[in-house]
């Protein structure tokens, strides 16, 4: 039981029925996310890269069931968490939970900071004040926030320490698994290095496995185990964190990586994509990156490349490598 | 060989009265732009970098802002003080301005290529046909696909980066000699961001632009600026040529904002921060401005805004650790 993984995700699918007109007519499916299976161990990292609409964001909350899935298997634990009725969902849920990109919008301007961690409490059902109030000072301090702004409210704190606030609600049941759905990607860079120290230093002490969703290939290089590359809503890259920054093989893949300049030493190759990510409307035949591709083949606007492995725990949908 | 000067910027202060106080969002900026090169304003939010540039064409509310000191420096003229006519003459033909988020900068009721003529004809008397043939040759130079089209496109037809590479075309529409961009690539994609670098890049050398290139993100300086110059509290901490600033920094806020930064090419260590927040405008620290948060800090530091000392010929810092290094002070 406790080598197999701590969430195995297979083949979950999220679709957006798009409708038209005056009588809801249906128009079209946004595939936000196309069938995606991973897994993530118990105190691991994994990363999730990809730009906007890419279905990072949709995947984790899916996860949660925040967005109810449209298809597919979640197992948490051993727990199906797609057959689970909202009860035990909720349970569930203080055992793997979410911190937001956005700390002004996922707090309640209305209540205090302590109100708000407690909230996260009393949800799950520890209604004695005493201890109510110890805890919420005992996660406070766990996320470095002073004592003395229990009393406080959101609009009084910079958006470094708010994110320390999500952080304190999210750790409330002291969860297994926490998604973060682009954490720091909000927060000035003097203090999203503070962000993501707090992070790891929770997960080194209680084991914590993260989601960490971000488009930001160097954070997530500097927090992930693993890494994975998602485009249009579908998993293209895999791989340990070593093996994808030394031996990245999907071609979006290397485009990515080219466009961080700091990875980019004098004698690597810049490449340069060529137009936007496709409309999740109406993505392009064949492999979705082949519009974008600067290794197309004739194969590729035809069939579908399926993600295989072609190393141990390196996997990848391209081609290229079939 | 003295490089021309384009621009200059002297002892600029912009402040706010607001009803909570002055908030003085530029307080002492110098920097001196010169032909055909990047200087890029880099800090946190809230440092005064966006401000220093509306500052330049005056485009801040006005009130409750108002430039109360310095000068800005272009062809003659003091931009800081000179009538409006003269001013709006200049606005968008000589110096044009690329903004953040092009999606609130777009008239949205306008389509892409009325936008772009009406800039245009502002500025000069030819033909709505010439105008329009300009903008579609901008568009394609921004390597839009299907540029015809796009010119009778609405903005919301447009993706994020089509919108952005829409308005860097349109800042270009009548060839400005300076070209300021405010955070171009914050709001979209990285791979869309390399391909507005790329633009960017190649105006500099194509056509000899001067680009102000305003950001937070240090390794966007290190791939398209000639010269830094870091902001802090409303004014200029460290200037000095990228390759510089980046290997030898010296004022302790750009020591701690190139550490903070993960690396992707190192192993996984902790990463430095600095500690503490940017500084409420309204409540400035008195002395330097960095003192709070600085890891170097002195007694001298609290009570007395260091003045700027230049280390070598081409670096200078404001900062009380390098007063006695001055070689060449102004």
């Amino acid at each position: 039981m406790t080598n197999s993984p701590l969430l195995q995700v297979k083949d979950l699918k999220k679709y957006y029925r798009v409708t038209s007109g005056l009588i809801s007519r249906l128009s079209g499916e946004i595939k936000a996310v196309d069938g995606v299976s991973l897994s993530i161990n118990r105190g691991e990292v994994l990363g999730l890269v990809g730009e906007s609409g890419c279905g990072k964001s949709t995947l984790g909350k899916a996860i949660l069931r925040l967005e109810e899935p449209t298809a597919g298997e979640i197992n948490f634990n051993g727990i199906d968490v797609v057959g689970l009725n909202r009860r035990d969902l909720r349970e569930l849920r203080g055992k793997m939970q979410i911190v937001f990109q956005d700390p002004d919008s996922s707090l309640d301007p209305r209540m205090t900071v302590g109100a708000s961690i407690a909230e996260a409490l009393v949800v799950h059902g520890i209604s004695d004040p005493v201890e109510l109030e110890e805890r919420v000072a005992r996660l406070m301090e766990k996320v470095g926030l002073e004592a003395g702004f229990y009393e406080r409210y959101p609009h009084e704190f910079s958006g470094g320490q708010k994110q320390r606030i999500g952080i304190a609600r999210a750790l409330a049941m002291d969860p297994e698994l926490i998604i973060a759905d682009e954490p720091v990607s909000a927060l000035d860079v003097s203090v999203q290095a503070q962000i993501l120290n707090l992070m790891m230093d929770i997960r080194d002490r209680d084991g914590l496995a993260y989601m960490f969703v971000s488009h930001d290939l160097s954070v997530v290089k500097y927090l992930s185990d693993r890494v994975a590359v998602m485009y249009l809503g579908k998993i293209v890259e895999l791989a340990d964190k070593e093996e994808f920054f030394r031996n990245p093989l999907h071609p979006y893949t290397e485009a990515l990586l080219s466009a961080i300049a700091s990875l980019n030493p004098e004698g690597r190759k810049r490449i340069l994509l060529t137009g936007d990510v496709p409309s999740p409307l109406n993505p392009p035949s064949g492999c979705h990156f082949h519009t974008r591709c600067h290794r197309m083949m004739p194969v590729c606007p035809q069939v579908e490349p399926e993600l295989i492995q072609i190393a141990p725990g390196h996997y990848v949908s391209c081609h290229l490598y079939v | 060989m003295m490089p021309e000067k384009v621009l200059e910027v002297i002892n600029l202060k912009t402040w706010f009265f607001t009803r909570r106080g002055i908030v003085k969002a530029v307080n002492g900026v110098d920097f001196v732009l010169t032909r055909g090169e990047c200087l890029c304003l880099v800090g946190e939010s809230g440092c005064g970098k966006s401000v220093t540039a509306l500052s330049i064409l005056r485009l801040f509310d006005s009130p409750p802002g108002r430039i109360v000191e310095g000068e800005v420096k272009y062809g003659g003229a003091d931009l800081a003080t000179c009538p409006m006519p003269q001013l709006r003459k200049i606005r968008g033909k000589d110096i044009a301005m690329v903004f953040q988020n092009a999606q609130s900068s777009l008239n949205p009721v306008f389509t892409v290529g009325d936008q772009i003529v009406e800039q245009i004809s502002v500025h000069e008397r030819i033909s709505r046909q010439e105008a329009l043939a300009r903008a579609q040759t901008l568009l394609e130079e921004m390597n839009i696909p299907q540029p015809g089209r796009a010119l009778k496109m609405y903005p919301h037809q447009m993706s994020g980066g089509m919108k952005q590479r829409a308005m860097i075309a349109m800042g270009l529409s009548c060839n400005p000699e300076v070209l300021i961009a405010d955070e171009p690539t914050t709001s979209v994609d990285v791979t869309i961001r390399a391909q507005i670098i790329h633009i960017l890049q190649e105006l500099k050398t194509g056509r000899h632009m001067s680009i102000i290139f305003i950001t937070h993100d240090l390794s966007l300086v290190k791939e398209i600026g000639d010269r830094a110059a870091v902001v802090y509290g409303g004014s200029v901490v460290e200037v000095a040529p990228v390759a510089d600033i980046l290997k030898h920094p010296a004022h302790p806020y750009t020591v701690g904002l190139i550490d903070c930064l993960p690396d992707v090419s190192a192993k996984s260590t902790r990463l430095s921060s600095i500690p503490g927040n940017t500084p409420n405008p309204l409540e400035m620290p008195a002395g330097c401005s960095f003192h709070p948060r600085c890891p170097k800090v002195m007694d001298i530091c609290r009570s007395l805004a260091p003045a700027t000392v230049n280390i070598t010929g081409v670096h200078g810092v404001s900062c009380h650790l390098f007063v006695n290094m001055d070689g060449r002070s102004r």
